[in-house]
This record gives C-alpha cells, structure tokens and sequence, in this order.
C-alpha cells in the first residue's frame, strides 16, 4: 500500500520547513528508521526518518523547496504498485473551495506596522525622499526616518545630505547651534531565522512570564575535586564538565520540587513526568537550546556523554527533532567566558532557568575561618505564575546542596 | 472694483449677458415674480419682462428639456434649478440629452445652456435636501462644471458660461450667496474655465477645495501659520471640469503634500479623483500620502450638531495636515 511522507512538524512553531537534500532516489529500498533526507528548520538541519518499509517510489518535493508542515513530499510503496496521483495541497483546496465555500476573512495589509515580518522588515520611505537620495547617490537605507511609522522623509535625507557635506567639507565646519545633528549611518540587516525565532520566543517569555530571581553562591571545591578523580577513570567521550554535574544536581532536585519540571497552560499548572533538559549552546549564528533527553535516571558519565553528542550536532546543525523541541527546564552557562553572576530569560513555556557564573577562587568562611573556596554563583529565574519566591529558594538550595556534597550526584 | 454679495454678482453677471445678447433668457421655479428663491434673479422681470424672465411650473425635467430645446433653435437659456437636489429629477435631460447632443450630431449642433443650482449642507435641511454633487456632474464628459467660492470669480465663471457654444453647470454654494468680495465692474471682464487661482502661498503643504470647501482651507491656513508655523498653499479649483491639474502639480512640487478637500463624501469622491491625479502626475514629489478630508459616510443628518460632525471643517483640515508630517 502506497505510504505518504508529509512535511513533519519539529516543534510546535513550525509551520514549513525546507527539503535539503535527498539520500534516497526513487526506486531506492528503505527500512523502517532509515533516513531519507535532510530537512532544515528554522532552528537546525535535521534528518527525516521513514516510519514503514519499502521502497521510494515518488519524490515529490524538490532539493531548495519549502513546504509546508504536513504536505506530502514523498510516497513509499511496493516495487511495482500503482502509485496515486498527489495533488499539492494548495490546488486540493481551491478545488474543494468550489462545492463547499469557506468563509475567508478579508486580511488589508497591516498599515501600522505591527503585522508580518515582511512589514516589519520594510523600509518605508516617501517618494520624494526617494527620488532625492537617488539623485545624490545615498543608499536610503542609511537615512533614519523621522516621519509617521517612521517613514523616511524629504527633510530626514535632505539632513543627511547636508550631514555628510559638512563631513566632507574642507575647513573648519561651521556649528548652527540651530541646526539638527547628522544622523549616524546605519545599516539594517534581516534577520535570520534563527534570530526571528529566537526573537519571538524571548518577546513570549519576557513579555509574557512574569520573572523572579534568586541567587546563590555555592561552594564548588569539593565537586571540583570529586570531578577530577572520577575523570581519572573514565573513558575520554565520558569525562564529566562542570556543566554536567549541574545537569544532573539539577535534574535530582527537579525530581522532588516538579514544580520547575512544569509548564503553565490554560487549564492549569501541567506537570511533566520525564525530565529534559536543555542546555545553551553558542553557536555563531545564534544561540540553541537542544535537549538531553530523560535525564533524572542516567549517571553522570552517561550524561557526560549523551551531552557532548548533543553539542556536536547542535554546532553541525544535525539536530534531532525530539531534541530540539522538547524540553522541561534550562540550564545557561557562562561560565567559561569568566562571568560571576548570569541571570537568564526563561526559556518559552517552561517555569524556571538556571543561570550559571564561573567557578572562581574566593575568600569564605568555612568553620569559623577565612579560606580560599572554589566559589560558582547560581541565578534562578523562575515563573510566577507557576511557583513562588520561597519554593524557589528551596529548590535552589536543593541544588547548591546536592553540588556541595558531590556524592549525591553518583545517587 | 465694487463690494458686493455672491448673490448681487451673480445677478450682475445674468443682467449684463442679457444686455450684451438678447438670445439669453431665463427660466426656473419663483425666479421671475419673487425673485429666485436665493434672490439672485430679483429686479430682473421688472427689467426685461415675462418674455425674458420665465416663472416655470416645478418640473424640472421639462423646464431642462425646454432650456435644451431652446438651445438648439438658437437661444441661449439659462435655467435655475432651485437647489442641486432636484437636479436628480432633470438628470435624464441633462446627462442623456444636453450632455450628449454636440457628440452625438458629430458637432452638427450646439447646446449653449446654462444651468444654474444651490448646493451643499449646513443649514438642516436633512438627507435630501443637502446634497453636494459637483463631482458628480465632473464625471460626465460634456459638461463644464463650474463651482466658484467668490463673488468675483462668480461674476466672471457666470459671464464665461453664457458664451461657452455647450451645456455648463454652475454650481453655488447656498452658504456663500452672502459672501462679500471685490467685483470687477468691466463687463468684459470673464474667467476662464480650467485656471485654478492660488489664494495663499505656502511651501509647508498644498491645500485643494472647491466652492464652500475653499473657505475650510483657508481658515484652516490662518490656523496653520498662527497655530504651527506651517505655510499651506491654497488652492481654488473653480471649474472642476475642465480640471486645472497643472497648477495643482506645481504646488506639489513646492510643498510635497497635498490635503484635498470637499463637502461630498469621501467614498468615490472627486477628491479621490485629484488625489489620484496628483499620484500619476507627481509621484515622485510626494513626502506623504495625499489626504483626503471630505463628508461622513452617511445621508446628512437633520440634527444640527450631528450635520456639524458629519461635515468637513477646518480643524479636520488642520489635523490631517499635522497627520502628514
């Protein structure tokens, strides 16, 4: 029986993703879990698995192409089957249009600027202003608008034209105290996808989860110590980091206070079982979060492992889909670029980040005396809506005690 | 130069066109015994009598299927029809017959009438009797629409249009036939049709009316200056067809903007006409979109508050010109 691959969807903001490239060609035979092809996201390069057995019999989307989630772009089927006709779906609805019309509604295109990106990304100039830079070989881009919705206007180019001779005059320029001051170049660049994504799901978290913060410092000597012995024994792709062990202090608290491993919806506070966590990755176009999967149950040397694997994929974009669009609770760490204290912008959905400074050596006091420490500050930033100040601090001290009695992370 | 009222130079200009031509002649409801219903024709039986000077029966599709009738044995009628609103009725003479007849015969005959009708709003006479259609009759090739807002381009547009060889619609607004104004006394002295006058000069924004209109932009200039320290440009249209874009085009190129505006309603206006106009011709001159103030989008209200709102004024005129900048 003839088997339809559709667009899938990886992540609950996708609406479309692009067809790299295919790595089977029709007539190929393919098992269940073999990848077919590369598809790109907004957020990374993944890998479209087949979930049947069989044998591609029809490409339908090509290597560049767009589609949309759920669109058909493959059918698998036997060797000599009829292969059904696929109508795009674009075409199928205007044909179902005819015997059963929808209501549309009539969408004017945004006039106040707070429509789509296309909108947003346009440079609105009068034409005037346009004819007049044209003529003296300005690139408009360059001009600030100063007119409605920011509109770039005769006097905006007309000032900087007047800006950029007084720049390129010979002679001490003469100051009009009167006169407004030449406004400073710049150039616009559209943003990527990746940075509209990152855009949007910051605007939701920031905007739309209300934030505290608690800080703590913890006393990471002992850990260290316990690291490098374990390290001693392990397999090099099993040497635990620091971020590791805060993966798993993380991932042990999270089991007793679920209220972090939670997300808010409309019905209420939903709680998950299994604990993902994300941890942030730079990379040069942006910043990820890809998600260690399940990871209450593992042992460090595992996590270790799994978490190496995934900052691999993640900088060569070769992502898994669960691992990118899952996620329970985020850990961000800056602490190899030497910063104290790092409080983060939770991560759209989930309740609380964990933020992570450098370990650095500080005076404290242990036992009534004043001695040198491996000191680490942890910032939480947690939702509101979902927990409150003082289970907050409990959970964090949860964590700072965990990491402060390192056997605890071999539980 | 003398003073006078719209309504005195409107009736100069009918008196002298009489003097000078003795095929004109007038026709339309009470203008004859009482004297017009805006008193435009009054003095005028006792000087010319009834042959001349015609009180007719309200029927205005005879009395303008009598004017094109006249017209074409070789007179030159100039009918009154007592308010704009009524021209509904005559609309098949005017738009069918007088409109089409020089086209139609190949120019082997002429229809020299003069049309004469009060419009515009302002003094509660409800959705009927309030209309303003200038743009209306603008849309008709072979008419002269004419709408002058002063006494003196009165005289001289009514002068002009006794000896135009086709139909004209000359169109007064009922709220200015108290309008003082100079009047050139040469009784030579005509306008010519499709000359826009520039009232006041300003760089800041080009300001378009016609007939009453024209008023709203130039208070809404004193504004401007006195309020803003903006210059607006102001415009008269006077004749609507023939349309003089040029010099409306001019004045963009100076300013960059243009407000347009009108009693009419805004939704298929003639304001949308030059806005439109003035987007082929200058496009590249524009700093802002050419706006429109115009009527509300309802039949004009008989309360008198409500008919103030549902009207353009000036401070409408004001808030657009701040809108632009």
């Amino acid at each position: 029986m003839a088997f339809e691959v559709v667009m899938p969807q990886m992540g609950a903001d996708m609406t479309e993703g692009t067809l790299v490239s295919w790595l089977k060609a029709p007539g190929d035979k393919v098992e269940r879990g073999d990848i077919i092809a590369e598809i790109e996201t907004d957020k990374a390069t993944v890998e479209l698995e087949v979930f049947e057995a069989g044998v591609l019999r029809k490409v339908i989307a090509q290597e560049g192409d767009v589609v949309p989630v759920g669109e058909v772009i493959a059918l698998l089927g036997n060797a000599d089957e009829e292969m059904p006709e696929v109508v795009p779906r674009q075409e199928m609805e205007s044909s179902q249009v005819v015997e059963k019309p929808r209501p549309r509604a009539v969408t004017a295109p945004s006039a106040d600027g707070t429509g789509s990106d296309l909108d947003a990304r346009r440079v609105r100039v009068s034409p005037v202003a346009r004819r007049i830079a044209q003529d003296a070989g300005i690139e408009i881009t360059e001009v600030v608008g100063s007119g409605p919705d920011g509109r770039i206007l005769r006097r905006d180019v007309e000032a900087f034209i007047a800006g950029s001779a007084q720049h390129s005059g010979v002679g001490v320029p003469t100051v009009e105290p009167d006169s407004p001051p030449p406004p400073n170049p710049s150039r616009v660049e559209p943003l990527s996808r990746m940075r509209t994504a990152i855009a949007r799901n910051m605007i939701d978290a920031k905007q739309r989860q209300p934030h505290y913060y608690l800080t703590v410092d913890v006393d990471m000597t002992e850990a260290m110590a316990f690291r490098r012995h374990i390290n001693l024994v392990l397999h090099e792709e099993q040497r635990v980091s620091v971020n590791d062990m805060l993966v798993k202090a993380s991932a042990v608290a999270l089991v007793s206070h679920s209220k972090f491993n939670a997300s808010l919806t409309d019905d209420g506070i939903q709680y998950h079982e299994q604990v993902d966590i994300n941890i942030g990755v730079a990379l040069d176009e942006g910043l990820i979060a890809p998600a260690l999967i399940d990871v209450a149950a593992k042992p460090l040397p595992q996590i270790a492992e799994e978490s190496k694997g995934l900052v691999d994929r993640a900088r060569a974009g070769r992502l898994r889909a669960e691992e990118y669009s899952s996620g329970t609770f985020t850990i961000t760490n800056l602490g190899a670029y030497g910063i104290d204290v790092l409080v983060g912008i939770i991560n759209a959905g989930q309740a609380a980040i964990l933020g992570v400074g450098s370990i650095t050596a500080r005076p404290a006091v242990v036992d009534e005396d004043i001695s040198v420490r491996q000191l680490m500050t942890l910032a939480l930033s947690a939702d509101h809506r979902v927990t409150d100040g003082a289970e907050g601090a409990r959970f964090l001290k949860e964590i700072q005690s965990i990491l402060e009695n390192p056997s605890r992370l071999t539980v | 130069m003398t003073e006078m009222r719209m309504r005195d130079a409107i009736r100069d200009a009918m008196r002298e066109e009489m003097l000078r031509d003795d095929r004109v002649f007038l026709m339309g409801e009470d203008i004859g015994a009482y004297g017009g219903s805006y008193a435009c024709t009054r003095g005028l039986l006792d000087e010319f009598g009834p042959e001349r000077v015609r009180d007719t029966p309200i029927s205005e599709s005879g009395i303008v299927g009598a004017g094109v009738g006249a017209a074409l044995a070789g007179l030159v009628p100039m009918v009154e029809i007592m308010t704009i609103n009524f021209s509904l009725v005559a609309l098949d003479q005017i738009v069918n017959n007088a409109s089409k007849l020089h086209y139609m015969t190949s120019g082997q005959v002429n229809v020299p009438l003069v049309l004469r009708m009060a419009s515009g709003a302002g003094s509660q006479l409800g959705a009927t009797h309030s209309h303003s259609l200038e743009g209306m009759f603008a849309h008709f090739p072979g008419l002269t629409v004419v709408c002058p807002a002063f006494p003196g381009d009165a005289k001289g547009l009514l002068k002009r249009a006794f000896r135009e060889p086709n139909p004209v619609v000359f169109i007064e607004h009922t709220a200015l036939y108290g309008v003082r104004g100079e009047v050139p006394e040469d009784p030579e002295h005509l306008v010519e049709f499709g000359e826009a006058a520039v009232l006041r000069s300003g760089k800041d924004v080009t300001l378009v009316g016609y007939s009453g209109s024209v008023h709203q932009c130039t208070r809404a200039a004193d504004i401007l200056a006195a309020e803003h320290g903006l210059a607006a440009e102001v415009i008269d249209l006077r004749t609507l067809r023939p349309l003089d874009m040029s010099t409306v085009i001019k004045s963009v190129q100076q300013t960059n903007r243009a407000v347009v505006v009108e009693d009419d309603w805004k939704f298929g206006g003639f304001a949308g006409e030059i806005s439109a106009q003035i987007m082929e011709l200058a496009f590249d001159w524009l700093d802002a979109p050419v706006a429109r103030v115009a009527g509300k989008d309802v039949p004009m209200p008989y309360n008198r508050n409500l008919e103030y709102a549902a009207l353009p004024s000036e401070e409408d005129v004001v808030e657009a010109v701040l809108g632009m900048l």
